[in-house]
């Protein structure tokens, strides 16, 4: 384990949310939100093309970003199980922005003070992002959590159903330690009060109670990951394994 | 007394700055405060460009956009790609503004609250006839760096430059 392993989790995160993200282009329920779901993918992607050029920069074995992405198996991939959750309806997919925003948005103010450069100069400008990025999914968590009975059960569900993840995100890998240790990366337990605020604030206007967690899912970080991983890297992946190297 | 590498300093920076943003074409790299620095170094002119938004897809098209007009002064040209500190609109030129509030975008204003503000409204001026009477469509507009909105006093959707 060493710290490129560490920069690897938080690109693969960004990398599989904005792809999934991206799953909503040209299917969104309105225009709008067909031009602002692919936007913050294009946020995600750009942090996580930067992160993995880091990483193949420090792990010294000449692997290019689009190695990382591309040639890289399910196992191989890092990321916490609630990244790549599909995306089911528009509350489940609203709440797992929320979550994540509401966690990353702390996570990037404190790594501005990173001893990596890069990673300094990358959280300077995601921690703007991630702003907009809670804005918007926290008005959609409160439009539907406070809206019709329908959008107030899917919600419900939605929540339901992602809050078994949460748990995962402020867990530090061995990595993830070493890059913490070293001052490059800020501590994930440390983003709780933080993530705890922001959620607290989202839900009380949405009328949402975060449920009692008995059984955390995690296993992200070691390459254990849900079904539908497989299936999104399969697709996002073809392209390029079919035709290496191809550009057009 | 100005020295030449002064004077050739100032012929790289005019060449660089003049070129467009291609997304937004009413005003230059300068303007909008992507283009950073240049220095010119034995002939080699090497531009500190950063980007907007991290993905931005024009980041690309915009450093090729610069290497050309630096290649058609006569330099060498390496672009460095700067991300601190992160690009804010306040680097935006006053002239900027004024060029995008002409082409029809609202330029950023002065964020009144925190943008993590849930339902928080920026006061935007409409840029077709001043009223302050609009209300946002989308916070993602029809590029990274805009929002949409709408007038209620003269009823034209325009687009607002985000403050970030
Ligand atoms: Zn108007």
């Amino acid at each position: 384990m060493a710290v490129h392993d560490a920069i690897l989790e938080v690109a693969d995160d960004c990398l599989v949310l904005g792809h999934r993200l991206s799953e909503w282009c040209g299917h969104a329920p309105m225009l709008e939100e067909d031009l602002a779901l692919p936007n913050m993918a294009l946020d995600l992607i750009g942090t996580a093309r930067v992160l993995y050029d880091r990483a193949g920069a420090l792990e010294g074995k000449g692997r290019s970003e689009d190695d990382m992405a591309y040639l890289r198996d399910e196992r191989e991939y890092r990321n916490c199980l609630l990244v790549e959750r599909p995306n089911g309806d528009f509350a489940q997919t609203m709440l797992r922005q929320l979550f994540f925003a509401a966690f990353m948005h702390p996570f990037w103010q404190a790594a501005q003070s990173s001893k990596d450069e890069v990673i300094a100069g990358v959280a300077g400008k995601a921690v703007k992002e991630l702003a907009y990025h809670i804005r918007h999914a926290g008005e959609w968590v409160v439009r539907l959590g406070d809206g019709t009975e329908e959008s107030a059960v899917r919600m419900q569900a939605a929540l339901l159903a992602l809050s078994i993840y949460v748990e995962e995100l402020f867990e530090s890998s061995p990595a993830a330690q070493e890059a913490e240790a070293a001052g490059i990366l800020p501590e994930r337990a440390a983003m709780r009060a933080a993530f705890d605020a922001t959620i607290a604030e989202v839900f009380t206007q949405a009328g949402l109670d975060m449920p009692e967690v008995t059984f955390p899912q995690t296993g992200g970080r070691t390459g254990l990951h849900g079904e539908g991983l497989g299936h999104m890297l399969a697709e996002m992946q073809s392209v390029h394994r079919s035709c290496p190297g191809v550009t057009w | 007394m100005v020295s030449a590498e002064t004077l050739t300093q100032k012929a790289a920076w005019n060449a660089a700055a003049a070129v467009p943003d291609p997304e937004v074409p009413c005003v230059t790299v300068a303007d909008l405060g992507i283009l950073r620095w240049i220095r010119v170094v034995n002939g080699m002119a090497v531009a500190g460009v950063t980007p907007t938004y991290s993905g931005c897809p024009a980041t690309l098209a915009i450093e090729m956009s610069i290497e050309a007009a630096l290649r058609d002064a006569g330099f060498d040209v390496r672009i460095e790609r700067v991300l601190t500190p992160a690009w804010t609109t306040d680097w935006i030129t006053e002239e900027g503004r004024e060029k995008l509030r002409a082409y029809g975008i609202a330029p950023p204003e002065e964020a009144t609250g925190s943008v993590r503000a849930l339902f928080g409204e920026t006061t935007v001026t409409c840029p077709k006839c001043d009223s302050t009477d609009t209300e946002k469509l989308s916070e993602f507009g029809s590029t990274a760096c805009k929002a949409h909105y709408r007038c209620r006093a003269c009823a034209e959707p325009f687009d607002y430059f985000k403050c970030i």
